[in-house]
């Protein structure tokens, strides 16, 4: 079956099987590997991308019901080559270490400031939950997050 | 060393990549006509395989390889040469694997797994290492014949593969000297690792009998060495790429799954061959911490010193010992952690069990240790009605004193006395915190104090290259591996020091190739910047008497009169004579054309000094080239209803040496603060009552998420600088997990007068113990 997706602000089409998972079509079939796969299970974060607008995670949604969507992953964060604010922030608190649930925490800390420029630390830390981290120990996450919300802020 | 990059939070040089989702993984890797490998395991914990029918696996289209114990018959093992990467006459653990598939999506491989007809015959198993000891099922009947490193010392008879022993001073005369003599006994269960990326690795052969691998490798030599080794290929002929690591927390260094892929890539020369494994497979089939079982008699006087420290570790080693053989030595030889006994009779043994396979994890027997000592040094003070920080400062290291293996403190092995007060200042020790209203909800604080040296063969060696560009520029290679540690940053900052030039002028080479970069031992044991550190130094060293050798010549001074800064090396005593570095480091042209010198390449080679192997009977000798001293405390509040534990505050502070990025290095402690909480309250590998694991998913094993993060997090250091580091280093990056745990367990004691003494410290736990209490 062919289907087509929008990603990162362009349509591509591509053909995929009953069973996979948007997460494999992305990733093994249009190598966007910004998304990774850290369970496959929806436990993890890893995967996380917007999906019309909304966050999910990719490996929980089948790449056949994606037909039309809107996909918004890494990826697509820079612009001309320039850091969105979200990511700056994540260099300046040092919100990473290994890197590998980076993706996901900043497409998740994306979808939080879209809908609520100004979050306490209730709602990042509601926001982030289903976002896994082994390295960092999350304090610096949630500061880079905070961070990102006066930059975005500023820049309105 | 002069400093002027080194103490700076520059940002991490692996930045950019990471946060925009470029950074590349083994899993983020695609080769045309690439194969997808995938992995039969065993259903049973103990069997023998009677026969095993793969006709109908490779019959079926799509499938370009199948590989069983035939096709491979290799064992592997980075001290024991143990571990069969297929099984052969019998399997050892559920998950064990007993066959692969390589084919052309992952999807065929699935399918041809299913058509692979094993049959199995149950044997009796063993889980508990103590029953394991009893021998009556034997687990490696052949462990005599197998390979090892001849300082380990197997027990067959009792399914021990190293026994450890540490005699100092007389331990009975000890006891007798003693006004009290105090016992307890202690364990932990395995836990996992929990790396966000799972396992994985790519293997091509081609047919020059090359053999290529890419890994989630931290240690792409032994990598290396160890894939030559199981295979009998010359080290020449084994090429490993290690690509970003997602994490490996000690999980991913030595050898791991990457014989599988390449038994499969073996059969089908040319092409490339994937095998990444699901989270389910990473848990079951990698490897996860030793659970472990202690029994201590301390014997102390009146005020509190400690005269004798008897103590018995049986490890639950799992199926294979992997890095366990050394787990249970760092154990046995650093026990009874970071306090001064004269008289220590300690016995550490790690047990075959038909256990999930034990490895190295952060820390590396250390936080199994201290939960002993650290628990029992409460139950001492609560003996004698002291202060647990006071027992504390009246019993550790100082200068002059010996540790277990009789190694002499000095001034400069760091400072656990003012790491344990700078810790109890940050958590508030002494003051009673502030009760809740709720009367159900109490809070108390803990201290717990530790040291760690790396724990490494006497010869783990490290290389350094420093290659000048035309541009005076630098790459510089050296094979260890940014696991997110920021390895990569931090000896940029000390590679500009040592150069007297800019960190924007260099670049580490990355990702590792053992083909171009030089030798390095492994990404393990807290020792990189201080190992590496030393190598770089020469290596600077080199590169600028070279730089200064041919400048010498073109301005007529002598060498030592010259100094290189930035861009240029000039005269000391008339700095405004001088050459631009530019000119010199590929060779100096003259302007008739004449040329002198040759690229400057600067080379430095270091293995630690003066370390040799412990007395087999006694575990005396100088097994460790530099300690690190740690304390760490914690806030809790403890709901007497529910049992449930809330972290408040976590303090962590170590003895650094220097700090050379104190962003990072703060990291370091806060990420491995947390990864100490899981531990502490709910992580922990469960089984069924037959074996076979339960926890394999992250909803079975929980490991802390954001809503776990206590309010507060403080890291601090202390800097006694180093002596054997030119940059006055050592090693920080595992030792935050490693107190954690008793820290917690002491201010749950501090907030509601019970003592948890097995990991992890259940909510069910609390409860059983306030009821017993009050009855
Ligand atoms: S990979 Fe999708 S949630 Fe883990
Ligand atoms: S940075 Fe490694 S898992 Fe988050």
């Amino acid at each position: 079956m062919t289907i087509t997706l929008n990603v990162n602000g362009k349509n591509v089409q591509v053909d995929v099987q009953p069973n996979e998972t948007l997460l494999d079509v992305l990733r093994n079939k249009l190598y966007i590997t910004g998304p990774k796969e850290g369970c496959g299970n929806g436990e993890c974060g890893a995967c996380t991308i917007l999906y019309n607008g909304k966050v999910v995670n990719s490996c929980l949604v089948l790449a056949l019901e994606a037909d039309g969507a809107e996909i918004l992953t890494i990826e697509g964060l820079t612009k001309d080559g320039r850091l969105h604010p979200i990511q700056e922030a994540f260099i300046e608190e040092n919100a990473f270490q290994c890197g590998f649930c980076t993706p996901g925490f900043v497409i998740s800390t994306k979808a939080l400031l879209d809908r609520n420029p100004n979050p306490s630390n209730e709602d990042i830390i509601e926001a982030l939950a289903g976002n896994l981290c082994r390295c960092t120990g999350y304090q610096t996450i949630l500061k880079a997050v905070k961070r990102a919300a006066e930059k975005l802020g500023v820049e309105k | 060393m002069r400093e002027k990059y080194v103490g700076k939070p520059i940002p991490r040089v692996d930045a950019y990549e990471k946060v925009t989702g470029t950074a590349v993984y083994v899993t983020d890797m695609f080769f045309p006509r690439m194969l997808y490998g995938a992995v039969l395991r065993s259903p049973h914990p103990h069997a023998k395989i009677k026969k095993i029918d793969v006709s109908k696996a490779k019959a079926l289209e799509g499938v370009a390889a199948v590989v069983t114990s035939k096709e491979c018959p290799y064992r592997q093992g980075i001290y024991l040469v143990d571990r069969p990467i297929f099984a052969t006459d019998r399997v050892r653990y559920v998950g064990e694997p007993v066959a692969a598939v390589a084919a052309e999506s992952m999807e065929i491989a699935m399918k041809a797994l299913e058509l692979i007809e094993v049959e199995y015959e149950p044997l009796p198993a063993v889980f508990d290492p103590l029953e394991a000891m009893k021998g009556e099922v034997l687990i490696h009947p052949d462990l005599a014949s197998y390979e090892r490193l001849p300082i380990y010392n197997i027990e067959p008879e009792k399914n021990v593969f190293h026994h450890h022993k540490t005699r100092k001073g007389d331990v009975e005369k000890g006891f007798k000297e003693a006004d009290y003599i105090i016992e307890g006994e202690y364990s932990l269960p395995q836990i996992y690792h929990a790396p966000l990326e799972p396992h994985g690795a790519i293997a091509f052969y081609d047919f020059n009998g090359n053999l290529t691998v890419w890994s989630s490798a931290q240690s792409p030599y032994t990598l290396r060495n160890l894939i030559a080794h199981a295979f009998k290929m010359s080290r020449h002929k084994v090429r490993v790429i290690a690509p970003y690591v997602g994490g490996g927390f000690g999980g991913k260094a030595g050898i791991n799954m990457e014989g599988i892929v390449i038994a499969l890539a073996m059969q089908v020369p040319g092409r490339h061959v994937k095998l990444i494994y699901s989270r389910e497979e990473d848990i079951m089939a990698t490897v996860v911490r030793q659970g472990m079982y202690a029994k201590v008699k301390a014997g102390v006087k009146k005020d509190g010193t400690l005269v004798a420290w008897e103590e018995t570790m049986v490890f639950d080693g799992g199926a294979y010992a992997e890095y366990g053989t050394n787990v249970v030595r760092a154990a046995g030889y650093t026990t009874p952690g970071p306090y001064y006994v004269p008289n220590i009779k300690v016995d550490s043994y790690g047990v075959y069990t038909n256990h999930l396979v034990g490895g190295a994890f952060r820390g590396f027997g250390h936080g199994e240790l201290h939960w002993a000592v650290e628990r029992h040094m409460d139950k001492i003070a609560k003996t004698l009605g002291m202060d647990p920080l006071e027992l504390r400062l009246k019993n550790v290291l100082r200068p002059g004193h010996t540790n277990a293996m009789g190694q002499k403190m000095h001034e400069h092995t760091g400072n656990v006395e003012a790491c344990l007060k700078k810790a109890a200042d940050l958590i508030g020790y002494g003051e009673k915190p502030e009760q809740p209203k709720d009367r159900v909800k109490r809070r108390g604080r803990g201290i717990a104090a530790l040291v760690k040296a790396p724990a490494m063969p006497t010869n783990a060696a490290s290389s350094v290259v420093i290659k000048f560009n035309e541009d005076a520029s630098v790459t510089l290679q050296v094979s260890i591996q940014e696991i997110g540690q920021g390895f990569n940053t931090a000896i940029t900052q000390m590679a500009a020091d040592a150069l007297h030039i800019s960190p924007d002028k260099i670049k580490v080479v990355f990702p590792i190739d053992t083909d171009a970069n030089p030798y390095e031992w492994q990404t393990v044991a807290s020792r990189a910047l201080w190992t590496v550190g030393n190598a770089l130094y020469r290596a600077a060293e080199d590169a600028l008497s070279q730089i200064k050798n041919i400048a010498s010549q073109v301005l007529g001074v002598a060498p030592y009169n010259l100094e290189v800064e930035d861009d240029r090396v000039y005269i000391k005593y008339d700095p405004e004579v001088y050459i631009p570095l530019k000119d010199i480091v590929m060779g100096y042209t003259y302007p008739d054309g004449h040329a002198i010198g040759g690229p400057v390449i600067g080379r430095g080679s270091f293995v630690p000094e003066r370390l040799t192997n412990l007395d087999p009977e006694t575990g005396q000798g100088n097994a460790a080239a530099e300690w690190t001293f740690g304390a760490e405390a914690a806030e809790v509040e403890v709901d007497m209803e529910t049992g449930e534990v809330k972290i408040l505050k976590l303090v962590g502070v170590f003895d650094a040496g220097r700090v050379v990025n104190p962003m990072i290095a703060a990291g370091q402690i806060i990420g491995g603060m947390v990864q100490g909480m899981g531990p502490a309250l709910f992580e922990q590998i469960t089984y069924t009552d037959d074996g076979k694991p339960i926890s394999i998913s992250f909803t079975d094993y929980k490991i802390p998420t954001i809503a776990d993060m206590p309010d507060e997090m403080i890291a601090d250091f202390v800097e006694t600088p180093e002596a054997t580091s030119p940059f006055g280093v050592r090693g920080i990056a595992e030792h935050p997990m490693i107190s954690v745990p008793p820290a917690i367990a002491s201010a749950i004691y501090d907030a509601v007068g019970v003592d948890i003494n097995d990991l992890p410290v259940t909510p069910e736990k609390i409860l059983k113990a306030l009821k017993e209490k009050h009855s």
